[in-house]
């Protein structure tokens, strides 16, 4: 088909008009995307970060035809989503985190038979399509066990299985590694990878640092439903150049005290993490500025676990990113 | 396009008779309903029409499986966010619809079965149909005449977020106004052009005729017309209300 591009939006809008209360009904407008411009290449890994409620669900959903733009417009393979809406279905699959979205009480091997069906696989195909999907996931040999007797990893797995059925062009993963443990992430990753080298485009959306930098071509980072940064993960990465991290495990760090800390001189960001009962401060600063000194002085009193200071990841650039928008 | 239908009606029957909840309702409620049937025309000391009253409480039975089947079901496919993936699907809405609604109507007609074996077993009416044969083929016809009754409802089910809470009180309603389970000749007059326009009507009277004597296909006949109508009506607004939806946000839950 004509267009080099598998994804192509612009302008991409979306306002939800929500109505709380029956006696006396109260309208509410959410816009949860104000305005997206994106282009994907054919055969792109393409990642969509941004914290929650940024908009990338409703982005994507946009893409997929399962929403219409309140404004804008949007191609898939050159396919306009509200207007060619069956030729956008036809080449592209979704499968987004988490246990919903399958048939709990059939077996896997039936959930894959319905959705193939659905989905236009011709009948004499389906059996071996299936099979190898059972076999690329790693389901093989638990395929005629009901889904609500599996664990959120193999639900997860048949999940990108019954995405993958009709041979999409484009797939949309929505938080695939939501809930997954660290191996079955890293078979995933693996499966997403050998998909884009295999000539599929794929839009990914995640809240792991290391996966988007692993496994993206290209990454935009969106908040508050604007793209607000867009690049390889290395010029990302550029963006918190001249910069240095200083990371800092404590207990019990007051507001207040993280305040004081952006206020210092030399000082850019500052981030909290509450990581069981310890807490990881981690304050970005100019890489000319020698700052520890100063903060360790800020937080006296506070008990303080390790210190260390390091060259900044692809996770500070997002911080900073997110955090100027 | 056959294909589809068969086997996405196989897999969501299989998938409610797992249900169970579904399990329990379908052994309850014909034995429920088989008693009704008796003490109901016992009491209005009609004996003869035993048969007739347990085969429109059969009636009923598919009715509410129906009803929960195409409100309930589109409900709880939203739920578990299995209705946005079927909605994804490269197809005509009405193939992803109408196998929910023929499931339903399917586990619906065991219970009518059910209804039936009931009522000989405990209470001992005798099976004598009139017309076993047309009696078999206007069972079938009811199924069709409400998956596509289930499919004209279903549609605006896949636009309304909470349109259950409008279709649970029409069971009572209708099962009054197409004749199941008292003559229609005995409701208020102003229910006969209501009634004469549901495919549920003609069913049930085909039902009763074979049952009990008189021309079954002529009402069999009438039930699958006005079943065509709802499919072309129920495709209609299936493919507007999924357009709807999908502007409104309201193939999710949220
Ligand atoms: N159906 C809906 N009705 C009303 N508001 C909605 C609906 N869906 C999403 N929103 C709102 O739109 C905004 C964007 O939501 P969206 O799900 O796109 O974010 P997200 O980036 O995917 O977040 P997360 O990382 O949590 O998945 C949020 O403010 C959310 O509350
Ligand atoms: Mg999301």
């Amino acid at each position: 088909m004509g267009s080099e591009y598998a994804i192509e939006a612009e302008g991409l809008r979306r306002v939800y008009r929500t109505r709380t209360g029956w006696l006396r009904p109260r309208r509410e407008m959410v816009e949860a995307v104000r305005g997206v411009d994106l282009t994907v290449r054919r055969g792109e890994l393409f990642g969509l970060l941004g914290p929650n409620g940024a908009g990338k669900t409703t982005t994507i959903k946009m893409l997929n035809t399962l929403l219409i733009p309140t404004s804008g417009t949007a191609r898939i393979n050159g396919f306009d989503v509200v207007r060619d809406t069956r030729e956008v279905r036809r080449r592209i699959g979704y499968v987004f985190g988490g246990d919903r979205g399958l048939y709990d009480r059939l077996s896997g091997l039936d959930n894959l038979r319905y959705f193939a069906e659905l989905y236009g696989v011709p009948a004499r195909d389906q059996k071996r399509r299936i099979a190898e999907l059972l076999e690329l996931v790693g389901l093989t040999g638990r395929e005629r066990e009901p889904v609500d007797g599996y664990s959120r990893g193999m639900r997860q797995r048949l999940h990108i299985a019954r995405g993958l059925l009709h041979r999409p062009e484009v797939l949309f993963l929505d938080e695939p590694s939501i809930g997954v443990d660290p191996v079955a992430a890293r078979e995933l990753r693996q499966t997403v990878a050998g998909l884009a080298a295999s000539g599929t485009t794929v839009l990914l959306t995640t809240h792991y640092m290391a996966e988007a930098d692993e496994l993206c071509d290209r990454i935009a980072v969106i908040a508050d439903g604007r793209i607000q940064a867009l690049g390889t993960p290395a010029e990302l990465r550029h963006r918190a150049d001249g910069r240095r991290v200083v990371e800092i495990e404590a207990y019990g760090v007051p507001d207040t005290a993280v305040a004081a800390l952006r206020d210092l001189p030399g000082v850019r960001e500052t981030a909290l993490e509450e990581r069981g009962a310890l807490q990881l401060l981690t304050v970005q600063s100019d890489a000319h500025v020698d700052v520890q000194g100063d903060v360790l002085r800020e937080l006296a009193g506070i008990r303080l676990g390790r210190v260390n200071s390091r060259e900044p990841t692809l996770e500070d650039a997002y911080v900073a990113i997110v955090n100027a928008s | 396009m056959l294909r589809t239908l068969l086997i996405g009606t196989l897999l969501h029957a299989k998938h409610l008779s797992r249900s169970p909840f579904e399990i329990a309702l379908a052994l309850v409620i014909p034995l429920v309903q088989a008693t009704l049937a008796v003490y109901l025309f016992r009491a209005g000391d009609e004996p003869h029409r035993l048969l007739e009253a347990a085969v429109g409480a059969g009636l009923m039975g598919i009715w509410s499986s129906v009803l929960t089947g195409s409100g309930g079901a589109i409900q709880r496919q939203r739920w578990h966010g299995t209705l946005e993936m079927i909605m994804l699907a490269p197809r005509h809405p009405v193939l992803m619809i109408l196998p929910i609604t023929a499931a339903s109507a399917v586990t619906g007609t065991y219970s009518l079965l059910a209804t039936l074996l009931w009522g000989r077993l405990i209470y001992r009416i005798p099976l004598d149909f009139r017309h076993p044969v047309a009696f078999l083929v206007a069972a079938v016809v009811c199924v069709v005449g409400l998956s596509m009754f289930g499919l004209l409802m279903a549609s605006t089910f896949v636009l309304l977020r909470n349109a259950n809470a409008l279709a649970n009180p029409l069971e009572y309603p209708i099962w009054l106004l197409s004749g199941m389970l008292v003559p229609i000749a005995t409701l208020p007059s102003w229910t006969v052009p209501i009634a004469a326009v549901l495919p549920t009507t003609w069913g049930a009277r085909a039902l009763r005729e074979a049952t009990s004597g008189g021309p079954v296909w002529p009402s069999a006949g009438v039930c699958l017309a006005i079943s065509a109508a709802c499919l072309v009506l129920g495709a209609l607004f299936l493919v507007s209300f999924e357009r709807r939806a999908r502007a409104a946000g309201t193939l999710a839950l949220s």
